[in-house]
């Protein structure tokens, strides 16, 4: 039988829908997530599965139900809280860091904030600079919290399954030009580990470590290597906290030439804290220092050729993974 | 005099003769038939596939943003939302130049950097479009307190759709205007929808015990009558001059369109008979149209005689932003910092 395919959003469905009939404690909140289903459609038919008790619609009040989400997980619930934009985390830095990273510790372990912050990531929607970022690294910074990058449809059910389990707050990035993106989906029950690297493709003259967006361009460029005589292996961490830190080494150790891609800014990101943790573990066998692409040091232009030039694309990495091989 | 749609509100202002009432309810015709026409071009863009990404249409809300800049200064602040088309060409922004940055080019006010949802334009006291629903409250307010502290004699208008009224940093900026007597502004359009979610969902009590509450001098009024929103805010507006401090209009109204313009299918949560009823019954162009026509300031083959034009400037408009040249790519990292 040919496998099952679905795309990225009905992946995420899914995960929520299975998640939903299994543990009558996990419950959506966030703006427009009932009927509406999310402007990109994401959550479609599950309030009429399972109710307007469980898949609540909110104002647009960020911080306020991001901290209901947190106060709700504290004593017995598992709710998933929806920020539409990834841009509008920064209304509830408060309550993510100050609170929900910390009341466990802080509380000597007494209290847990099993809660799932679900919201996206991603430029080249034309959306411009308060639509456009990609601010995982700031989560990705705090104790307390884990933050993960799905990249592809199955990858999504699995991952968000496993967050929803998890007894922490999981911050959960999702691409929004990915949504549409299909691949194949098994019907069962699974969960994927956080903090388990994923190869995505193997080869042996370059290591292209990627999250989430950038995995499918390093695919991409990847394919295009493969034509000019370079073979490149796509390392996807899948988690930028907890980070497997084996697999990527150990792939570096390899190939012994590393271009981590994240379409977060590179400077102070998600990129740097990768190529740092490659540059101290695999140190004897690199052939070249580890490089970083980013998103440029700008906000997001409106302006489609200006955006275009502020995302690594497969033709940048192409020349770039080519020129670290020495074959430019 | 000549009065064109790139005009701003102060009519009184710049010209010589005093305005005669005809005159003032001319203007503030043509104004709202051109955010009407911008939009109808904007949907075109969009339709065309010549518009990068998506845009909120004003069509069926020009009465507020009309109302309320004919009654300010050109110098006067002005801070505008998502769907900010209209308070930009309300306080006397040029449609080929909005055309440009709806395009992403290099005309375009912010040099195609910000498009649909961040005009800007200082030379008509536009502090700029924001993307960030409540995004704007601390600048509009902030802006109040310069013109206090700098003695210049300005107000602020901040305008925001009540989906912005589950922002708490509102609430903040709301008690700082009024403890310190600034010459703000913040005008609540309810339009019914927070997107896809009707606002009696999403609000508790009443809008106007919000402001209220702090005892902030609030009213409310129908957002589709161009005059009556006109006689209230030239009331706010002297008040805050006069340094008698903030003030919170809600005015009633509805987008004609969906919440952007690829929000086609609508009827899960608008009915087509609402639509409807509010595109024959309460248009506020229409509505200002019959009473100009019943004052005899105009009759109907003048008033379709004004529309052409208008018509013809924004197919003008449109044209110059469509063969514009995109900005250099060498610009992507200008304006980081100044
Ligand atoms: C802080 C924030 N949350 C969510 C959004 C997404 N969003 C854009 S417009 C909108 C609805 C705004 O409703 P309202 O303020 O009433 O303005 P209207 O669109 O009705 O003019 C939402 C939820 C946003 N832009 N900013």
């Amino acid at each position: 039988m040919p496998e099952r395919e679905l795309t990225f959003a009905q992946a995420i469905r899914e995960a929520l829908a299975e998640e939903m009939r299994r543990d009558a404690t996990v419950c959506i909140i966030g703006e427009d997530v009932a009927e509406a289903g999310t402007p990109f459609k994401v959550l479609s038919g599950l309030v009429e599965e399972f109710g307007s008790e469980r898949v609540v619609d909110t104002p647009i009040s960020e911080a306020g139900f991001t901290g209901i989400g947190v106060g709700a997980a504290m004593t017995g619930m598992r709710p998933v809280v929806d920020i539409m934009f990834g841009d509008f985390i920064t209304l509830t830095m408060d309550q993510m860091v100050n609170q929900a990273a910390k009341v466990h510790y802080m509380s000597g372990g007494h209290w847990n904030v099993p809660m799932v912050m679900r919201t996206t990531l991603g430029a080249t929607r034309r959306s411009a600079a308060q639509h456009s970022q990609s601010l995982h690294a700031w989560f990705s910074h705090v104790p307390g919290l884990k933050v993960v990058l799905p990249s592809t449809p199955y990858d999504a059910k699995g991952l968000l399954k496993t967050a929803i389990r998890d007894n922490n707050p999981v911050v959960f990035f999702e691409d929004k030009m990915m949504y549409k993106l299909k691949g194949p989906v098994p019907e069962d029950d699974y969960t994927i580990p956080l903090g388990v690297a994923d190869v995505k493709r193997e080869g042996g003259d370059i290591t292209l470590v990627a999250t989430s967006s950038m995995v499918q361009t390093a695919l991409g460029a990847a394919s295009m290597l493969e034509k000019a005589g370079v073979s490149a292996e796509v390392v996807d961490p899948r988690t930028t906290w907890p980070l497997d830190e084996k697999t990527l080494i150990e792939s570096a150790q390899k190939t012994s030439r590393v271009i981590v891609l994240d379409e977060g800014y590179g400077r102070y990101g998600v990129a740097a804290e990768i190529a740092a943790v490659i540059a101290a573990g695999a140190f004897y066998d690199l052939d070249a220092p580890v490089k970083r692409m980013g998103a440029m040091h700008v906000p997001i232009p409106f302006s489609p050729p200006l955006e275009d030039a502020t995302v690594p694309t497969e033709q940048t990495v192409f020349e770039a993974a080519r020129q670290m091989c020495g074959k430019a | 005099m000549s009065v064109t749609a790139s005009n701003p509100g102060d009519l009184a202002a710049r010209s010589a003769a005093p305005v005669t009432e005809q005159q003032k309810w001319l203007h503030a015709y043509r104004q709202m038939v051109s955010i009407r026409l911008f939009e109808e071009q904007v949907n075109e863009l969009y339709i065309r596939a010549l518009m990068p990404g998506l845009a909120h249409l004003y069509s069926g809300e020009e009465a507020v943003a009309v109302g309320i800049c004919e009654a300010l200064r050109r110098d006067d602040y002005i801070t505008s939302t998502h769907r900010g088309h209209g308070h930009c060409l309300a306080k006397g922004a040029s449609p080929d130049r909005m055309f440009a940055e709806l395009l992403g080019k290099e005309a375009g006010y912010c040099r195609g950097k910000g498009g649909s949802m961040h005009i800007a334009d200082p030379a008509t006291g536009n502090l700029g479009a924001n993307a960030i629903v409540g995004g704007s409250v601390g600048i509009a307010t902030g802006a109040a307190f310069a013109a206090k502290r700098l003695r210049t004699d300005r107000v602020a208008v901040c305008f925001f759709g009540e989906g912005a009224l589950g922002q708490g940093s509102l609430y903040e900026v709301m008690n700082l205007a009024q403890l310190w007597k600034l010459p703000v502004i913040y005008v609540c359009e309810n339009n019914l929808y927070n997107e896809y979610t009707h606002f009696s969902e999403t609000t508790a009590g009443t809008i106007l015990a919000r402001a209220t509450a702090f005892g902030i001098e609030a009213t409310s009024v129908d957002g589709q009558d161009v005059r009556k929103v006109n006689e209230v805010a030239s009331r706010l507006i002297q008040r805050a001059r006069k340094g008698e401090g903030p003030s919170f209009l809600q005015a009633d109204t509805y987008r004609f369109s969906g919440h952007h313009v690829g929000d086609i299918s609508r009827e899960y949560y608008r009915s087509k008979q609402e639509e409807s009823l509010w595109k024959t019954e309460r248009d506020p162009i229409k509505l200002h149209a019959a009473w100009l026509i019943a004052q005899r300031f105009a009759d109907s083959a003048s008033l379709d005689k004004t529309a052409a034009e208008i018509r013809n400037e924004m197919i003008a408009a449109v044209k110059f932003a469509v063969e514009a040249p995109y900005p250099s790519v060498k610009e992507v990292d200008q304006h980081v910092y100044a």
